[in-house]
């Protein structure tokens, strides 16, 4: 019993070509669309590379490049099949290669669809790899003479700069780490001496942030160092002062600024997605129905097509008999445990020349 | 005598077309262009009109606005035209419109070289407004609390951060203004006093600058306050540290921003204008299908160059005088 039987007349099924042949013009499209965006956000990442930690999120993008590839080249097989399918006789070219193309077509939108999910949960890896990233870079920040770390500076600084924010988490973790080379501090001054002493590990810490992290809007000129101490700047409070610095760390900065990319570039492949699959059951139908039209023998005729010939249960398990036969294949048949000096009576027809008539019993024995 | 006559038989005149509506279409294309460009030019300028005082002219954008449209609708209208020429019956319709277009296009061509040459010209006018906005914009950059130039401090710091730029000149305006407001500075600190009377304007001016001048390359942290005392900070020449802060004025970088936007589109249109207009205006003037099927000559100009202006001349001269009143010549008709 088949499943979601339609049935065609000749000019359904030559519009339903006709409308195929659009869709999967239109799916290139979406394919083209879907690789650039997986370039663009190639780009993204790796411009943000510095302060990002362990770069496993490249699997995102590298997926929607190759889904994308893929999609033009298999959309584009689609539409030049549909476009000959409307003539029953340039059908028979693609006779053969249509169900293997409507099989591979079923996998590509289920990768797809992992796509897509894929996006969303990009989410969590890139936190853990922001934040581990944020906290590295500033803790290189004054190694301005370290190759490989000196150009870290102004990287953090346009980062903080460009996206509005100051810090990982806020601008408290400046103050944590010392952030000016030991090559601009004066040694010989008592205070720098005992601020150096004045923590575990010899480290200057004081209350005081880069320029970068200066707030624009802010109506007065930027105070960057004492920020804790009332008393050191007029009429300044600094538990009520928000317009001075950037309130919010980089990294819930950076993690909003990709979510918002990656919620974009989910719902694309999810509508292309439902593209995908809109092509793949139309080209199925029109599969099934063209190969029931050349069953019955007359092109003008009707025809039913149909998702799948027997029921769910029954293809599954056919399928899965033709896999394990395939496998059986490789190894020698049958019940007589493979030893080849059994005789085993010959069950087919001899063959007896070109006309398949036996030969005459010799009667006269000599 | 014909000017550059080329001999054309039908495959070459329906070739002829075929290239002429190509190059149509490149062109409505290029208008498209120069219209978009036009409004690119003209939101650049709004971005910035507070450093330029608002008093900015809007001449050249607008205009390209205009040239661009007219290019798109010029062209396309001549790219049907072309379209037609190749159907005898439909060129009859056309052939009377055939002569007002192309003057038509040839006063285009004058437009579109003027608009190149505004564009060049105009840059003057844009580094004046540029000069003295900016310095206006220094000096209102600390009235933070005044209505209409509250977002003065934040656009300046805005260019200086994207232009990377300090003060109009050099990073030493900053030193003859007083940039910070007098509800931040305690009229009470005896340093602050002695500061706002040594100076006959009771100015509050110091060797500081705000912190968009400062460049995030510099490999140390970025020092703001007391430039040229070199005893404050540790291993500091004032004379010989290039890096802290940005030693480009902001007139040169804003002004070459604008000076290449302009340069650039002025170099496409005469592009524009050199390639494509001058080859469709000549190929035009050389088709003639009045006779479908056997052999036409083409030419540039029906007479020669001096013939043709003369010409010219005396049918502009006939065009004037048509206004005034015909003597001689309307009687015969009222007498009836």
């Amino acid at each position: 019993m088949a499943v979601l039987k339609v049935k065609f007349s000749k000019t359904k099924r030559d519009k339903l070509a006709q409308v195929l042949w659009i869709l999967n013009w239109i799916s290139v499209v979406t394919g083209a669309i879907l690789f650039s965006l997986g370039i663009f956000l190639k780009v993204e990442i790796n411009k943000r590379g510095e302060v990002m930690a362990e770069r496993d999120v490249q699997y995102v993008p590298n997926m929607l490049i190759a889904v994308g590839l893929i999609a033009c080249a298999i959309n584009f097989l689609g539409g030049k099949i549909c476009y000959d399918c409307v003539d029953t006789t340039k059908f028979l070219r693609w006779k053969l290669i249509m169900l293997p193309y409507t099989v591979c077509t079923f996998f590509f939108t289920f990768c797809v669809l992992v796509g897509a999910l894929m996006c969303y949960s990009m989410h969590w890896e890139l936190e853990e790899s922001l934040n581990l990233g944020l906290t590295q870079a500033m803790r290189f920040y004054k190694d301005t003479d370290t190759p490989g770390r000196c150009f870290l500076k102004r990287t953090v600084d346009m980062l903080q700069i460009e996206f509005q924010c100051c810090g990982n988490n806020g601008y408290r973790d400046w103050f944590q780490i010392q952030w000016v080379s030991n090559r601009y501090l004066d040694m010989s001054k008592k205070e720098v001496i005992d601020r150096l002493r004045s923590n575990v590990e010899g480290k200057y810490l004081m209350d005081g942030v880069p320029f970068s992290c200066c707030n624009l809007n802010s109506p007065r000129p930027c105070i960057q160092q004492q920020i804790t101490n009332n008393s050191a700047h007029y009429n300044y409070e600094h538990q009520s002062e928000e317009l001075n610095l950037w309130m919010k760390g980089c990294r819930q900065t950076l993690l909003e600024y990709y979510t918002h990319i990656l919620q974009s570039i989910g719902l694309t492949v999810l509508i292309t997605w439902l593209f995908e699959l809109s092509v793949l059951t139309g080209v199925r139908y029109l599969q099934t129905s063209l190969e029931n039209v050349l069953r019955q023998g007359d092109p003008n005729s009707d025809s039913e097509g149909w998702l799948l010939e027997n029921g769910l249960m029954e293809t599954a398990r056919t399928n899965l008999n033709v896999i394990k036969n395939l496998g059986k294949s490789n190894q020698i048949g049958g019940g007589d445990n493979g030893d080849p000096n059994i005789d085993v009576p010959s069950t087919s027809k001899a063959h007896y020349g070109p006309d398949n008539v036996p030969p005459k019993q010799k009667t006269e024995a000599s | 005598m014909p000017f550059l006559t080329v001999k054309f038989n039908l495959q070459k005149r329906v070739k002829l077309a075929q290239g002429l509506w190509l190059i149509y279409w490149l062109s409505v294309i290029l208008g498209i262009m120069i219209f978009s460009l036009g409004i690119f030019f003209k939101i650049e300028l709004r971005k910035r009109s507070e450093v330029m005082d608002n008093i900015e002219s809007h001449l050249v954008p607008n205009l390209l606005i205009l040239v661009g449209m007219l290019a798109c609708g010029l062209n396309a209208f001549g790219g049907k035209m072309c379209h037609d020429c190749l159907d005898p019956m439909k060129f009859s319709k056309m052939k009377s419109m055939l002569k007002p277009f192309m003057l038509l296009s040839c006063g285009f061509n004058i437009l579109l070289l003027l608009v190149v040459l505004l564009c060049f010209l105009m840059q003057f006018s844009i580094y004046l407004t540029l000069a003295e906005g900016l310095k206006n914009s220094i000096r209102f950059y600390k009235d933070t609390d005044t209505p209409g130039r509250c977002f003065m401090k934040r656009t300046l710091d805005m260019t200086q951060i994207e232009f990377r730029c300090c003060g109009n000149n050099n990073f030493r305006d900053w030193f003859e203004v007083q940039w910070i407001s007098n509800r931040y500075l305690d009229m009470n600190n005896d340093v602050v006093k002695d500061r706002v009377l040594s100076n006959v304007e009771g100015k509050y001016l110091m060797d500081s600058v705000p912190f968009s001048c400062c460049n995030p390359g510099s490999p140390r942290p970025c020092i703001q306050h007391h430039l040229t005392n070199n005893s404050v900070h540790y291993d500091y020449d004032h004379r010989t540290e290039e890096l802290n802060i940005w030693n480009r004025g902001c007139r040169e970088a804003v002004f070459s921003y604008y000076s290449s936007i302009m340069t650039s589109i002025g170099v496409l249109i005469s592009a524009d204008v050199a390639g494509l207009k001058y080859l469709s205006t000549t190929l035009e003037t050389m088709a003639d299908p009045e006779n479908p099927e056997c052999e036409s000559e083409g030419w540039l100009l029906e007479k020669g160059v001096k013939e043709t202006f003369t010409d010219m001349l005396a049918k502009l001269k006939t065009l004037g005088r048509g206004n005034q009143v015909q003597e001689g010549e309307n009687t015969p008709e009222v007498a009836t």
